[in-house]
């Protein structure tokens, strides 16, 4: 169960839990040498985390769903690149929280423990604590986390922390047919990453790499490109991701007055809760 | 397959061809990613699009759909020309050696013997010469001018590089790359497999694609290697097993020939089909029909088929014209049948030119759907819209229900492409009113049973005298079936040369195929499963992972027919001494003694390098046929091009267009489009996220891949003035569907002939019921032709036109 100490909360200014042993930090690596895009994942997904986004429909690609949504945590991004000599690539990305080891969406975000970090390096976050305002979502360098119609909270890839806690890999690694997705310590996945960067050095691509932006001081979630000195050919992927300076700015100065409002915050809840009773969701807004 | 899924992880190079492994068969295809990573494999593509599995490819190269035969005819030209074959195996292994009949000859696409009323050969030229000691003659410097590996020669030197780019429209330095690579394999230290599906057998000469590739094989010496053959992926996780079995008419379980109008009485049956010993010393096991098909009748009708009845070979129908499942139809379309009982079918979705399933369906009295779920062809009556737009008043079939369940609600055996029989349990019971399928066909069948007792009719005795001891004669289980197919002893089986000893007793099972006989004394419903469930037990439901030799044979695992054997051929694996070619990838050997290693040898364990028996134990020569005369349109592979041609000719003959053999039915050649009108190629396929027509009703799945599209390149999407996600309306002198369009680079622009190709890709998934968005089902565009040999429907090549809709 040490993976669910926490090393961070938002919000927050209590110190982490330090008695037990730090358990080395874990990662998800996705090789997209081997992905077939086969969308497995997204099924596994939306099947261990009971989701089930709206049945869509085709608008020219072989994304489905188009985005990101609360219901669905993770997509493929499908990319044709043309290249110089005529022929083609057809680069297949597993879109998804890139669990960063200095999460944006954590310092950005003001309601305390609505995002944590544990100490295997997963971010999760804690729905019933989220406030609802958006301000993972601009403090995320990846545009991942996505708020909800339904109960106006924020949602997205949990690395199946309720999985990995308990010693399972996530649902999608599970799934996953050709070995494209591997879970395990960070420096497993780094070595691993590693090797397979050999094996397409060897078949043309010199280029090849492992991205693991340092920007935000690496990811729990990596991946193996053909090109990682174009990541944007990857549905852009960014280059250098950082978190906004203006999360830096709002951490820094805005922090005296956070927990000013959090407070008030706090007390606006309760009151609201005495004199006008639990919010309830507009069920017919989301019915059939 | 000819080898085995797992078997894929020790190949040098795999070649996906006719088939889109990474998308249709996703988990196997990660024994493909396994030999890239760990042995460093090439993966080649070839294919009219860019699939999931080029994606991962090192080369793909493009092709115009239906022109397989050209490609592939055009490596075995570059292997000859090249001297990149493995000469040793070409001279021991196949019939490279073995003199033609003088009068056999090839010109202008057609072959000696053609009958263009009846549109099929008489094969009598297609024949070795025969020496005075009853056997076939040969040369073994392969010089001789009728010999096959000369023929061979002289026929695919016209498929020059320029030949194969003028009709495939692949550039002459792809196709120069991919024959390149695959001439690679030719050493005996290098192995390539190759992985097809129905993007082979979906045209009218798709067993000819098969042949060509298997040819191809032989020549490099791959078949019979771990890593190596010629490995069809199955679709239906148990269609294998289907095939095996025999859903069809025109063979019996086991892959027995069924009996037609012309075999009059058993011994002239079991002569017709027993394959004469062509060269001296061979196994030539087919002479073992015999025993096969005697254990069959027993396994069917015990005690009533006798010696004095030949064996109730009388109660077998016997054919009087083909029965596949387009003849099926146009005799339904021609109002000659009454009745249709459809289980683990879509008949309305799964054939080709659905406006004629559907007037044919709309002329039965009776038409009873067996299935766990609603599906098009169980609503094929009510009105849809557009998407199926019928009169239903004017429909008076009467369409019967009865609900079924799903695989997971039903324990059994699922055999996969591999072979390999595997038991499953059932993990939950059938919903509602749904039964399982052996439930219904046991519970109809005692009832007709009884009204033949009670009534009377003609031919009783087939019905009346059917072996059907099953504990509940309503609901036989699984169980009791595969026991069955197994087969046992009726009697002590003794061994031939020492009577006392009793080999199986009375009543236990068969320990394999081995000890059938042909005197009535063992019974066995399927040959081939024989093994599954000896004495010891049902093997299919063994799951030992142990793996000696670590070449993934993984023989504790299930049960592979035939006779727990993983790669079929294993002999030839083996040099002319026994060694094996590649040391370092050993199948069996010869110890001195026997034939050992880590599979079931595929040919008697004692019969040693010194016998002269080939590895080919099927064929009466002992060897592979490079000279196949059981094909239906040659035995030779030659470029045919597709019943909707979009050159509208053949450059090889411009006389000879399409396959000369396959069958047309009356009024089905008026309804192929020409290529004035429907300029573009149509070619239909599936898509990953989908399972044929079953998983629209799925959630998760429709989530993922929601609503029908087609395929276009961006050229053709100009020239026509679509934008990506527009919808468009596809249209073939049959029929027409709407769907969005998918403007890609994946669908390479092809010149053939010195005219432009165009290419529109139809996934399938969709239809008119289900929780994805409906659609039109993409049979409305596809012809009612089908390949000369297995009547497989050309889905893979047609004419449309295309316009924004």
């Amino acid at each position: 169960m040490q993976s669910l100490d926490i090393q961070n909360r938002s919000a927050t200014t209590t110190s982490a839990p330090q008695v037990r042993q730090a358990e080395s930090p874990v990662a998800k690596l996705i090789d997209i040498s081997k992905c077939i895009g086969c969308k497995a994942c997204q099924v596994a997904c939306m099947q261990w985390n009971d989701l089930r986004d709206d049945i869509g429909t085709n608008v020219g690609v072989y994304d489905n769903p188009m985005d990101l949504t609360d219901q669905s945590w993770t997509v493929m991004r499908f990319s044709e690149i043309s290249k110089a000599d005529g022929s083609m690539e057809w680069l297949i990305r597993k879109d998804g929280c890139m669990h960063c080891e200095d999460p944006g969406c954590l310092k950005a975000c003001p309601a305390p423990g609505a995002i944590v970090k544990y100490a295997n390096g997963i971010v999760d976050f804690i729905s019933e604590n989220c406030i609802g305002c958006g301000y993972c979502i601009a403090g995320c360098p990846f545009n991942i986390p996505r708020i909800s119609d339904k109960d106006n909270k924020a949602y997205k890839c949990s690395l199946c922390s309720d999985r990995v806690n308990v010693g399972l890999v996530p649902a999608c690694v599970k799934t996953c047919p050709t070995g494209a997705i591997q879970f395990g310590a960070k420096e497993d996945m780094l070595f691993r990453g590693a090797k397979r960067v050999n094996d397409l050095k060897e078949r043309g691509f010199q280029n090849a790499g492992v991205y693991n932006p340092q920007g935000v001081g690496g990811t729990h979630v990596m991946y193996v490109l053909q090109h990682a000195d174009k990541p944007e050919l990857y549905h852009n992927l960014p280059t250098d991701p950082k978190i906004s300076p203006w999360v830096s700015l709002w951490k820094g100065i805005a922090k005296p007055l956070l927990a000013l409002a959090a407070g008030v915050a706090v007390l606006g809840a309760f009151f609201h809760y005495i004199t006008r009773g639990p919010k309830e969701v507009d069920d017919a807004k989301h019915g059939g | 397959m000819t080898n085995h899924w797992v078997d894929i992880k020790n190949t040098d190079l795999i070649l996906v061809m006719g088939g889109n492994a990474a998308e249709a068969h996703p988990c196997g295809f990660k024994w493909a990613t396994e030999a890239m990573e760990h042995r460093k494999a090439k993966l080649i593509v070839v294919d009219p699009r860019f699939t999931r599995s080029a994606a991962l490819a090192d080369f793909y190269a493009p092709i115009r759909a239906g022109t397989d035969i050209a490609f592939l005819g055009g490596v075995i030209n570059y292997l000859l020309a090249n001297g990149k074959i493995h000469k040793d195996y070409v001279k021991a292994y196949t019939n490279a050696s073995f003199l033609i009949r003088e009068e056999y000859k090839h010109e202008d696409g057609l072959f000696s013997g053609y009958n263009a009323e009846k549109r099929s050969y008489d094969k009598a030229s297609w024949a070795y010469e025969m020496g005075a000691d009853g056997y076939a003659v040969v040369d073994e410097t392969l010089e001789h001018p009728r010999s096959v590996y000369q023929l061979m020669k002289a026929h695919f030197s016209r498929y020059t590089p320029e030949m194969v780019e003028r009709i495939c429209g692949t550039p002459k330095d792809k196709f120069l790359k991919v024959a390149e690579m695959l001439g690679s394999t030719s050493t005996p230290d290098r192995v390539g497999t190759v992985l097809y599906a129905l993007g082979w057998t979906q045209h009218s000469h798709g067993s000819e694609n098969i042949r060509t590739m298997a040819m191809i094989q032989l020549l490099l010496g791959n078949m019979g290697r771990p890593g190596g053959g010629v490995n069809a992926l199955r679709g239906h996780a148990n269609v294998q097993g289907i095939t095996d079995q025999c859903a069809y008419t025109e063979v019996l379980p086991g892959y027995l020939s069924a009996p037609t109008d012309a075999d009059e009485n058993r011994q002239k049956y079991i002569e017709a089909r027993t394959p004469k010993t062509l060269r001296p010393n061979q196994m030539n096991f087919g002479q073992n029909f015999a025993k096969w098909h005697t254990s069959q009748q027993k396994a069917w009708w015990g005690d009533a088929a006798t010696k004095d009845n030949d064996f109730a070979f009388d109660y077998l129908p016997k054919r009087d014209g083909a029965y596949d499942i387009l003849a099926i139809f146009e005799r339904m379309y021609q109002g000659k049948i009454n009745g249709f009982i459809s289980q683990g079918f879509n008949p309305l979705a799964a054939l080709p030119n659905k406006k004629k399933v559907s007037a044919a369906m709309s002329k039965l009295k009776f038409l009873v759907v067996i299935e766990p779920l609603r599906t098009e062809t169980s609503e094929f009556w009510k009105n849809f819209g557009d998407e199926n737009n019928v009169k239903s008043e004017d429909i008076k079939t009467e369409v019967i229900r009865l609900p079924a369940c799903c695989f997971a609600e039903d324990p059994g055996t699922f055999t996969n492409s591999g072979r390999v029989i595997q038991w499953h349990w059932a993990a939950a019971e059938p919903p509602g009113e749904g039964k399982v399928d052996r439930e219904i066909i046991g519970t109809l069948f005692t009832k007709l049973r009884a009204m033949y007792a009670k009534d009377g009719g003609k031919a009783p005795d087939p019905i009346q005298k059917l072996t059907w001891g099953y504990i509940n004669p309503n609901h036989p289980t699984a169980e009791e079936i595969l026991r069955e197919i197994n087969g046992r002893a009726l009697v002590d089986v003794v061994d031939a040369k020492d009577p006392t000893k009793v080999l199986v007793k009375a009543g236990e099972q068969m320990p394999g195929f081995g000890l059938l006989q042909a005197d009535g004394s063992t019974a066995c419903g399927n040959w081939i499963y024989s093994g599954v469930w000896p004495q010891a037990g049902n093997l299919s439901m063994r799951r030992d992972t142990s793996d000696p030799g670590n070449m993934g044979n993984n023989l504790m695992w299930g049960f592979a027919w035939p006779a727990n054997r993983r790669v079929l051929y294993n002999r030839a694996n083996a040099d002319l001494a026994g060694k094996p070619w590649d040391p370092t990838r050993p199948g069996i050997r010869w110890t001195g003694t026997a034939w050992a290693g880590i599979d079931i040898p595929d040919i008697a364990p004692a019969l040693g390098p010194d016998s002269g028996a080939g590895p080919f134990i099927m064929t009466g020569e002992g060897v592979a046929r490079l000279f196949a005369p059981g094909m239906a349109e040659g035995p030779f592979p030659e470029h045919y091009e597709p019943f909707e041609t979009p050159i509208g000719t053949n450059p090889l003959h411009p006389k000879v267009v399409s396959n000369p053999a396959a069958r047309v039915f009356k009024g089905d050649m008026e309804s192929f489009g020409k290529s004035d009108e429907f300029p573009y190629v149509g070619t239909t396929y599936r898509l990953t996220e989908h399972f044929h027509f079953w998983t629209k009703n799925v959630q998760s799945n429709a989530v993922t891949q929601p609503s029908p599209f087609v395929e276009i390149s961006e050229t053709l999407a100009k020239m026509k003035g679509i934008k990506n996600g527009d919808m468009v309306k596809v249209r073939s002198n049959r029929g027409e569907l709407k769907a969005a369009a998918v403007v890609t680079k994946r669908i390479a622009d092809l010149e053939c002939d010195g005219k432009k190709v165009y290419t529109v890709g139809i996934p399938i998934h969709w239809g008119f019921v289900g929780v994805a968005k409906t659609g039109y089902l993409a049979n409305n565009l596809t012809p009612y032709v089908a390949d000369a040999n297995s009547q497989t429907p050309e889905f893979k090549a047609f004419l449309v036109n295309i316009e924004k809709a």
